[in-house]
């Protein structure tokens, strides 16, 4: 059973999708992907305990032998991907049934959760897999399915953000396909760790240096680097209300991890940072991620859009910890991926539980809604402290980490750019406190009440689990270290 | 070179025609086409890349000693089914696009969008005003 584990925590999501889609009753299909969202989250902290100090399980799928059959491959940095991507999609599907309740037709509810499966299920499988077209095959029905939950949006404009991300998504994945063909082109293995030892002898080919490129700019895309971020703030205003938490958390993210195991594990350290020079990239454009969509993020009136702006920001932080590469920089980058993920999760929930009662999500219409939904709003402000870094949160943690990267290449420079761009989040999360606590109510939304606990608790559990990450900080920074220094080629 | 390396420049042909459509395409349906191109370049890259000149389908038995790598063409049967859930799903939502705007022209469909963004604005500013 134990050594199932790492098929299981794939099988249960994608298990459970299709007959899903068969269950005509939304509630029966609710309780299906629930508990198998739940259950998956259970197996993900099971492979965190067995791989937890550095192990590495490897599963042969079906019992084949790498590299004829597939390889599974779980170590500290996929596990904790893992738990993720299973424990926010679980929190979020807890509180999305009713949220889709007076929007959709009930007997669509189990196609939409059937979706919602294929997503979880396809994410974990990006990150456990040892494989690198089933990378390509796993990103596209995450991409797939994604598309199919954004233009389920209420808004027509939503139509048009799936069809761009759809448009974007596919150019990414296919290019990212073309590095796939190349490296088997001249490698003749598409397993992931036979790839790493063949590629550093092929360093000088320039069929290998395509596939990098063509490979950086696939993954960019789908990891929103910004200028490729253009997709993301549409996908995200206009996708149903909860599932942009769920969206928010994690898609972004695992884009992110495989970025991460395909420059550090598979083309290798040298290759990609001293040959390829690929920091030389991603530090200028990830700082100018952080600064501009942190700008455009204060102007804007659209609460949900205004969290979508801050999502392609705080992805700037991550690649720019990786970009760093050092120690504190990889350890910042993971660590904030992680928690961001949790207050991004946490910050869109509740404001989809406050879209709930008042149908907008325009500034003015929030207008007094902490006196109304004073718990709903306290858990907001709570999230809204850790998005900006401050100390006892998880966002401090991680923040912590990147300043002290750029500290220890000496680009004091850099350090205070990314003091001044807290202070840019301060702005924009007190944009929505203000209206929220101190403009008068409107009238039209004088009868709003507290939303009810099916979502309020979710909302809560982000909110605390924000606080307990940042004081407790073994699962994160403590696992993220550890995995820095391994990709870094330290030894402890 | 040129007859050697015939089938990659069709793919480098038709992978470029296939993202000037999608990049130059104000129709939303085109942009379909166009994607639908760039992807079956990228199947040919696949397909030409196991081809062994000379070489026979993969089957065993006596006599056949050289032949076609299967792999890439098993991979590529795959993109296929992707490449078509992709068109499939891009069609649905560009059909849901027609209805809701009753056109598929970017263009038209950013004006309609700049004009609730602008009812949207102008709400907002007259809210903040009126305060």
């Amino acid at each position: 059973m134990i050594e199932q584990l790492p098929a299981i925590v794939l099988l249960l999501p994608l298990l459970a999708a299709p007959i899903c889609s068969m269950i005509h009753n939304g509630d029966y299909a609710w309780y299906l992907a629930a508990a198998s969202c739940w259950l998956a989250a259970a197996a993900a902290v099971g492979l965190m305990a067995q791989v937890w100090g550095g192990h590495t399980i490897s599963y042969h799928m079906g019992g084949w032998p790498p590299p004829w059959g597939i390889e599974l491959v779980i170590d500290e940095l996929s596990a904790l991907v893992v738990i993720l991507v299973t424990v926010f999609a679980a929190l979020v599907i807890s509180a999305l049934r009713e949220s889709l309740r007076p929007k959709m037709r009930k007997h669509r509810h189990s196609l939409y959760y059937a979706a919602y499966l294929l997503c979880v299920a396809s994410l974990i499988g990006i990150t456990v897999t040892g494989d690198a077209f089933n990378v390509f095959v796993f990103l596209e029905i995450s991409s797939l399915s994604t598309y199919a939950l954004i233009a389920r949006g209420r808004d027509r404009r939503a139509l048009i953000a799936s069809f761009r991300y759809l448009v974007m998504g596919t150019i990414g994945a296919t290019f990212i396909l073309i590095s796939i063909g190349f490296m088997y082109m001249v490698t003749g293995t598409l397993n992931m760790a036979d790839l790493a030892e063949r590629l550093p002898a092929l360093s000088d080919n320039r069929v290998v240096q395509a596939s990098f490129a063509f490979f950086t700019v696939g993954v960019a895309l789908k990891v929103a680097i910004f200028p490729l971020h253009l997709w993301l703030p549409n996908a995200y205003a206009y996708a149903p209300k909860a599932t942009t938490a769920f969206l928010a958390a994690t898609a972004t993210k695992v884009s992110l991890y495989v970025l991460i195991r395909f420059l550090f594990d598979v083309y290798g350290l040298e290759f990609s940072f001293q040959q390829m020079r690929i920091d030389l990239l991603l530090i200028p454009l990830s700082i100018a991620g952080i600064l501009i969509a942190s700008l455009t993020a204060i102007f804007q009136t659209d609460a949900k859009k205004l969290l979508a702006w801050s999502s392609v920001g705080q992805l700037g932080y991550m690649v720019l910890g990786v970009a760093l590469l050092n120690t504190a920089g990889l350890t910042a980058a993971i660590a904030h991926m992680f928690n961001h993920a949790m207050i991004k999760a946490g910050l869109f929930l509740a404001l989809a539980a406050m879209i709930y009662r008042v149908s907008s999500s325009r500034l003015d219409d929030l207008a007094g809604i902490g006196r109304q939904m004073p718990l709903t709003m306290a858990a907001f402000t709570v999230l809204g402290l850790g998005l900006i870094g401050v100390p006892l949160t998880a966002g401090f943690v991680s923040k912590w980490y990147l300043i002290s990267g750029a500290l220890d290449k000496g680009w004091v420079p850099l350090a205070a750019m990314l003091i001044g761009s807290s202070l840019m989040a301060l702005i924009y999360i007190g944009k929505i406190i203000d209206v929220a606590y101190f403009k008068p109510c409107k009238p039209e939304h004088a009868e709003v009440r507290e939303i009810s606990p099916t979502i309020l608790i979710p909302c809560w559990v982000f909110a605390l689990m924000s606080i307990y990450f940042g004081i407790d900080t073994r699962l994160t920074a403590g696992v993220a270290g550890r995995v820095a220094e391994s990709l870094l080629g330290i030894s402890s | 070179m040129f007859t050697a390396l015939f089938n990659y420049w069709v793919v480098i042909v038709l992978m470029m025609a296939g993202l000037y459509i999608v990049m130059a395409s104000g129709h939303l349906v085109k942009k379909i086409i166009g994607l639908n191109i760039f992807q079956t370049s990228v199947f040919i890259l696949f397909i030409s890349m196991g081809k062994v000149a000379g070489g026979t389908a993969p089957i065993l038995k006596d006599g056949i000693s050289v032949f076609s790598n299967p792999l890439p063409h098993v991979l590529i049967l795959t993109a296929i089914v992707v490449g078509v859930a992709t068109t499939a799903l891009g069609l649905a939502i560009a059909v849901r696009i027609y209805e809701e705007y009753g056109t598929v022209e970017e263009d038209d469909i950013a004006e309609m969008d700049n004009h609730d963004q602008d009812l949207d604005i102008a709400e907002y500013q007259r809210i903040e005003s009126g305060k």
